[in-house]
């Protein structure tokens, strides 16, 4: 579904992904996992073109990313074709970043109606029907400002679901959260791991989550996969000494 | 002569020059902001031959002195072809001047719109236009509304150079009483007092009010 060939990407001299390889298969949950400055937020936001990668290719149901073929050859997607591609891509942030001057059910229809041309009809019922899912039904005519973190998260899942897209992003979305909310906000992730067939990438901090419900977690260090497996193999028994390092800190933490 | 006989001789000349720089305030404010949206958004282009146009233009029309502009339109242009009646050179001029500063605000209001909000829009596949007015402009606004009433009230004071090339304002009334009448201290201390109440109970409270109106659509009272 997702798939990274020899992806770099630099600032300037640094290297935040090096000759990365990454595959994601259709309905897959992937966590990344890692200590800060690993590079995995980057992986996400490269993949949600927010991100321009320097080298290599990045493939989204076996079609170019950030290419696209002319005259045989791949040149790097134009505006057009990149807003074509993202639509199957849909992105949760750290920070919300909710539309203030919308409110929950408007944030959610926006991008159905202005992008997907929907009706207001079928994108209310739409967004109606995922802000429900989320629990967030009652809140609809509320402006963000008027929300908790963890609500607000909610309704930035629903909106970023309403484009019904095939890969959802999910970057430290409870990284700012108070502890006592962070619940709600795993629980509609977990109900969407079992009930639909998306395939999933999720950059997080917390290792018990991540554990829970991935198919596969990737450890990053330095722009790179370190050590990758299922839950049991890498929390279980962590091969690398860096792994091994990080995960016995995290542990500290707690 | 006592003011209010000043008042009762010439108040209808004094109404209708209040009235040209009312006209002359509203059609230049509309200028300045339409200037303004363009050039502001205009020099945030990622094209750079669009940027350097807005560039030069705040360069050139914040730069250089409004009267001389305002007697660039009115009799130089003529020798180019494109003569203006007076009326029309004045708003022009001024509208043109102010957005030039205005342009600034709006380029700043724009930036300082968090970067999650274009990311997020752009995470929803907006296209660069849409997202501009659905979702950054609505909230540049709300930074910029300050600003903007600063600049209206210098915009106001600014239209009274319009009277240099006859255009029969506030200020060229009072002009005009003072020289057939030596009663200089009516004349202007009359226009001073209009132009302040022009600014402090129109100008201010609109915008004060267009403010509250700003901050109830993004939730915030």
């Amino acid at each position: 579904m997702v798939r990274f060939m020899n992806v770099n990407k630099s600032y300037g001299k640094l290297n935040v992904i090096e000759q990365l390889n990454f595959d994601v298969a259709e309905g897959e949950m992937v966590s990344i996992i890692g200590p800060s400055g690993s590079g995995k937020t980057t992986v996400l936001r490269t993949l949600m073109t927010l991100e321009t990668i320097n080298d290599g290719v990045i493939y989204v149901e076996g079609k170019p990313l950030t290419h696209m073929a002319k005259g045989g050859a791949l040149v790097p997607a134009d505006e057009r074709y990149l807003r074509r591609m993202r639509t199957s891509i849909g992105m949760c942030f750290q920070s919300f970043n909710l539309f203030p001057h919308m409110t929950a059910l408007q944030n959610c229809m926006e991008g159905p109606v202005q992008v997907l041309g929907l009706s207001k009809k079928e994108a209310r019922e739409r967004s109606e029907e995922l802000l429900h899912m989320v629990g967030m039904i009652d809140k609809r005519d509320q402006h963000p400002s008027r929300l908790s973190g963890g609500q607000q998260q909610r309704v930035a899942i629903a909106r970023a679901l309403a484009m019904r897209p095939k890969v959802m992003l999910f970057d430290e979305v409870t990284s700012a959260l108070d502890p006592e909310v962070i619940g709600e906000v795993t629980n509609v992730i977990r109900k969407l791991v079992t009930e639909h067939n998306l395939t999933m990438l999720m950059v997080t901090h917390q290792m018990g989550f991540a554990r829970d419900i991935s198919d596969r977690v990737c450890f990053f260090f330095g722009g790179k996969i370190e050590e990758q497996g299922t839950p049991s193999e890498l929390f279980g028994n962590p091969q690398r000494e860096r792994t091994k390092q990080f995960l016995s800190a995290v542990k500290e933490a707690i | 002569m006592p003011i209010w006989e000043f008042l009762q001789r010439y108040s209808s000349v004094v109404m209708h020059g209040t009235w040209v720089t009312c006209l002359q305030f509203l059609l230049a404010a509309l200028v300045a902001v339409s200037i303004a949206l363009v050039i502001g958004i205009g020099k945030l282009s990622a094209n750079p031959l669009i940027r350097g146009a807005c560039v030069v233009y705040i360069e050139l029309f914040r730069g250089t002195s409004l009267l001389v502009q305002l007697y660039w339109i009115f009799f130089v242009l003529p020798l180019f072809g494109i003569t203006l009646p007076n009326f029309t050179a004045g708003f022009i001029s001024v509208g043109l001047n102010y957005g030039a500063y205005g342009a600034e605000l709006v380029r700043g209001a724009i930036q300082a719109v968090p970067r999650g909000q274009w990311e997020a829009a752009t995470a929803l596949s907006m296209s660069p236009f849409a997202r501009m007015r659905r979702i950054i402009l609505p909230q540049a606004i709300a930074i910029m509304l300050p600003p903007w009433g600063n600049l209206l009230i210098e915009l106001l004071k600014g239209t009274a150079l319009v009277s240099l090339i006859s255009v029969t304002d506030l200020m060229f009334q009072a002009k005009q009483i003072n020289a057939s009448t030596y009663l200089s201290a009516q004349a202007f201390g009359t226009a001073l007092i209009i132009y302040y109440l022009f600014a402090r109970g129109l100008i201010t409270p609109s915008m004060r009010w267009a403010e509250h109106a700003v901050a109830r659509r993004l939730g915030r009272s």
